[in-house]
């Protein structure tokens, strides 16, 4: 479809920009202590445009030239970093850490960032999949940069930028080497050329698939490219380091299923990637191995950790390696796996740095003795923090059980060469049930118990409700979003 | 009562409810509510009961509704002869545990809720027969179990509190592949009744990188009950939590909570692969042995009172393990010596009851001494007997219950093992006499050291057994007096049920003839 026909299928894109453009010059108009505003109006705009991805019709089709895609994977996926977007937003306004700063340019970038995962999600074509990466990297490294009269965050924000740098030049060369064994940039015709290459070129698919893979492991921080994870994590606004454990490694899941499935695997069919071309490279174990090594490092490096952000941290390390375990079944029962976690894991993940926001609010502290005594004080956030470190262990019957639930069941699917990898991964909750059942233990068990109790304010309390109902009620009834994502399950495929 | 199963397990959230609504300052409004709770579930669970019929060995009261359609999983529920023991003394000792924990103080409302949701839990995995239903129900368990024992516990609390965590949680992790494995390789479904129909069958001959995968799936879910039991060498959580639970959950954690190990061994591991049971018969006797032995030689050696109880529980969920693997002995590779299998099998479920209202009874009055003499070091007492006759009384039933006095319910249950599995393992049974002994030991020693002999000055105070306590005890000493002396109310009860297991186990398995 030609640039300008494709105009009338990405309303939702324009309009997003229309919000973000009526933002900046917004938020030139108003006093510094009303800036919050742009936030409430980015709000606004983002459901607007969630309501605009909801009414478009299900037509599945690519736009500008075969550069992006239309299709309902690319939209479930629009609609969850929507959500993420919002939730965020909203807790931003409440979190102390911005208070001296203009907040009208945090929200302005929050914007541009959803933008650049909404085509880091329908990218069907190398440039696009890069320029997408960049954008969200680049606005990344500006919000976790924030708070410039803190060091820490200034640190936060050029580990970023030497680490993002780095990771997305391999990347990029990674691009370059497929450009030249395929001499096309587009998934489809890239699959058809290397599925027709000689044996002897090999090796230059395997080392140009694993600098491409060292690009997305940055992104949703898989071993061993996560080094920059602990730190950024610390040191950005918690709201942003909530932003960037969910929504980026949403975008970046997405990007890479669709990559693997359509550029290794025979488009769309889902049948594992054993059946990928004739090329005969392992990159089933391949991804098991980064799964593993993966999700066991975030674990037990999790379990030193005495700053809940980094702890944290290693936690978003781990569930990333949780996701990236289905993907080499690569089936249709995988992909829906990932997609659910990936929802699971929003409202468990998102809730647990809300309670970190308030914490932080009240105490000033992230460190595990600012949450003593927690659970007496403030009941309903212990009880919630409790409810979403339970899920995040992956207990039924709690939303975090149920995406586990289906990463494994997609395994043992996938025939008996997979079952150690469920092992792996069960082994694994275990360890996870200790550091996250410390902050529990911290919350009720030690500290004195204090009469006061004192009450969050009233959007933080709604918006932990928001993000603790679902987190227990998804994990004992989840039939509706089991069949949204059933249907979300198509995928754009090109024919010739 | 149409509905009776739900009701027995929604009850308690019902309860949580209630008591959600009540200030924390009225502590015994709170506590007047779980009674309330509890006691109408203990009523129900005796109109179960007087409606149950005992001739069938089948499911009543079956319930069933579709949950999630596109895993196949439902919410059923279901009562037979080996459950429905099971859901009484659930029902009996969640409402004498109200009672038991009446003096605690510390956050009454958190403690009552957590009791209630750990009663729920307990009564869900008894009552279900879809798997899915029942890992859940298995896993609800152990949040409050963890907060009840870190919380309200003794010293050591906090260790004690995430090592049982830890500890099950891994069973259940392994608990949960091997649900998964039989789901994909049986059709797709988690009903625990269509399984056993389909799974003897469908795993035949089914290989897992070269092993036969009904041992795979036999050794995923036995560790995952073995932990609970617990078979040694999975026991050693077992000593730390009871001793550092508070009384009412050390009673709950002996009383019922071992017995959902050996509940879930005979309802999944003998209902869905035969095979397995023949093919591991003689390492669960064996380990059984193992138990016997190493419990009452632990037993032996400890000087807390509490610690010596806990492992008694090593040492009489050994009888169990030993009367369950007698059900080989109706096959025909052992002459069909249905009489042995039915004694074996009964036996063990007759002591896992037994073995509920006994030591819940023995951690009562472990409790009943701690509550006054604030330490339960067994060399600390000594001459007690003259200074509180009624509580030296009924001590002396207990722990004479506790060793298999002819005559109290313990002996009955612990012949019938025996008898049951003479034919098949004469080896391990005899040997296993040894235990016998050593449970007799332990428990005379004891009580010699704690009651006889000079009073100890520090104690010539120390008040009698309360009206409250003997409330809590009686019930149990009755009924362990009653079933002493008179099995055959529990045995009809389950007899059908156990004749449908042997059936089951001995016509499905290919190894049966062999």
């Amino acid at each position: 479809m030609n640039n300008l026909q494709s105009l009338s299928y990405y309303y939702p894109e324009l309009i997003l920009v229309g919000v973000i453009l009526c933002g900046i010059i917004y938020d030139l108009f108003i006093d510094k202590s009303k800036s919050g505003n742009v936030g409430i109006f980015l709000v606004f705009g983002l459901i607007i445009v969630a309501i605009s991805i909801l009414i478009q019709d299900n037509k599945v089709t690519s736009l500008f030239t075969d550069s992006i895609v239309k299709d309902p994977f690319s939209q479930f996926f629009k609609l969850l970093i929507i959500l993420a977007t919002i939730f965020v937003s909203i807790v931003s306004l409440k979190n102390d850490e911005l208070k001296i700063y203009r907040k009208g340019e945090y929200f302005t970038l929050l914007g541009i960032i959803t933008f650049g995962l909404f085509l880091m999600v329908s990218a069907i074509d190398l440039l696009m999949l890069y320029l997408s990466i960049e954008i969200v990297s680049i606005m990344s490294f500006v919000l976790a940069g924030y708070l410039k009269q803190n060091t820490r965050s200034n640190e936060a924000a050029l580990k970023y930028v030497v680490y993002g740098g780095f990771s997305s030049g391999i990347m990029l060369f990674g691009l370059s080497y497929i450009y030249g064994l395929a001499g096309t940039t587009n998934y489809f015709k890239v699959q058809q050329a290397l599925s027709t290459l000689p044996s002897e070129s090999n090796t230059a698919v395997i080392v140009s698939i694993i600098m491409v893979l060292a690009g997305f492991g940055y992104k949703i921080s898989a071993v061993p490219f996560h080094f920059w994870t602990p730190d950024v994590y610390e040191g950005s606004p918690t709201t942003v380091t909530a932003f960037l454990s969910v929504a980026p490694k949403a975008g970046a899941l997405a990007m890479m299923i669709r990559f693997f499935n359509q550029v290794l695997a025979d488009g769309g069919a889902m049948q594992g990637l054993d059946y990928i071309s004739n090329t005969g490279i392992p990159w089933a174990e391949i991804l098991s191995i980064l799964a593993i090594i993966t999700m066991t490092l975030g674990n037990v490096v999790a379990i030193q950790q005495g700053n809940i952000k980094r702890m944290l941290a290693y936690s978003s390390i781990a569930h990333a390696g949780y996701m990236l375990l289905a993907m080499p079944a690569m089936s249709g029962d995988s992909i829906y796996a990932i997609m659910i976690y990936l929802v699971m894991y929003l409202f468990m993940n998102l809730g647990a740095f809300f309670v970190v926001v308030l914490v932080k609010n009240k105490t000033g502290g992230e460190s595990l003795e600012d949450y003593e005594g927690l659970g007496w004080e403030m009941p309903t956030v212990g009880a919630c923090m409790t409810l979403f470190m339970v899920s995040l262990t992956g207990l039924p019957p709690t939303a975090g059980f149920v995406g586990k639930f289906y990463i494994f069941a997609s395994l043992i699917k996938g025939g008996e060469s997979l079952y150690y990898l469920v092992f792996i991964g069960g082994v694994n909750s275990v360890i996870s049930l200790y550091f996250y059942l410390r902050v529990v233990k911290v919350m009720y068990f030690s500290g004195s118990k204090n009469d006061v109790i004192k009450k969050p304010g009233r959007v933080m309390g709604i918006m932990l409700l928001l993000t603790a109902v679902p987190t227990f009620l998804l994990g004992i009834y989840w039939v509706p979003l089991a069949t949204w994502i059933q249907n979300s399950l198509v995928f754009f495929i090109q024919t010739n | 009562m149409e509905y009776i199963l739900s009701w027995l397990i929604w009850l308690p959230v019902i309860g949580i409810g209630a008591i959600g609504f009540i200030p924390r300052e009225k502590k015994d409004l709170i506590r007047i509510t779980a009674a309330v709770t509890t006691g109408l579930q203990f009523l129900l669970t005796l109109v179960l009961y007087r409606n149950f019929d005992n001739s069938i060995g089948v499911m009543q009261f079956m319930e069933r509704a579709e949950w999630i359609p596109s895993l196949n999983i439902s919410y059923i529920l279901g009562v037979d002869g080996l459950s429905l023991p099971m859901v009484i003394l659930t029902g009996l000792l969640f409402f004498i545990g109200v009672f038991v924990s009446w003096t605690i103080e510390k956050a009454v409302k958190g403690y009552y809720a957590l009791f209630l949701l750990l009663n729920m839990g307990v009564m869900g995995v008894f009552l279900s027969l879809d798997f899915f239903l029942f890992y859940v129900f298995w896993e609800v368990m152990l949040l409050p179990m963890y907060f009840l024992i870190g919380m309200w516990g003794g010293p050591q609390r906090e260790y004690a509190a995430i090592k049982f965590f830890l500890y099950t949680l891994f069973g259940s992790v392994l608990m949960l592949i091997g649900i998964l494995g039989l789901y994909f390789t049986c059709g797709k479904t988690f009903d625990i009744l269509e399984l056993q129909r389909i799974a003897p069958t469908a795993l035949d001959g089914v290989l897992w990188w070269g092993i036969s995968a009904i041992k795979v799936i036999w050794i995923l879910l036995f560790i995952g009950f073995a932990i609970k039991v617990p078979v040694f060498p999975f026991h050693t959580w077992l000593p730390l939590a009871h001793v550092e639970a508070p009384t009412a959950i050390s009673v709950l954690l002996a009383g019922i909570l071992l017995k959902l190990g050996v509940y879930g061994i005979l309802r999944v591991n003998y209902g869905l692969m035969p095979d397995g049971v023949y093919w591991f018969s003689g390492a669960l006797a064996f380990l059984g042995l193992i138990n016997v032995i190493w419990g009452g030689l632990c037993a032996l050696a400890q000087t807390d009172l509490k610690k010596l109880v806990a492992y008694s529980s090593v040492n009489h969920m050994g009888y169990s393990l030993i009367g369950m693997a007698a059900v080989i002995a109706a096959g025909e590779s052992n002459g069909y010596n249905l009489k042995a299998a039915q004694a074996g099998l009964g036996g063990a479920v007759f002591q896992m009851f037994n073995h509920g209202t006994i030591s819940a009874m023995l951690f009562i009055l472990v409790g009943v001494i701690y509550d006054r003499a604030h330490h339960r070091e067994i060399e600390g007492f000594g001459g007690l007997a003259t200074q509180m006759p009624v509580y030296t009384a009924i001590t002396a039933l207990a722990f004479f219950a506790g060793l298999g006095l002819p005559g109290l319910s313990g002996f009955v249950s612990e012949a019938m093992c025996f008898i049951g599995a003479f034919p098949v393992y004469k080896g391990i049974v005899i040997a296993s006499t040894i235990g016998i002994l050593l449970n007799a030991a332990y428990f005379l020693w004891a009580f010699q050291r704690v009651f006889f002999g000079k009073l100890n000055e520090k104690y010539t105070e120390l008040p009698e057994i309360n009206s409250r306590e003997l409330f809590t005890v009686i019930p149990l000493l009755l009924i362990t007096l009653f079933f002493g002396i008179y099995p055959a109310p529990y045995l009809d009860i389950i007899s059908s049920t156990m004749d449908v297991i042997i059936e089951h186990v001995v016509s499905l398995s290919t190894l049966a003839s062999m």
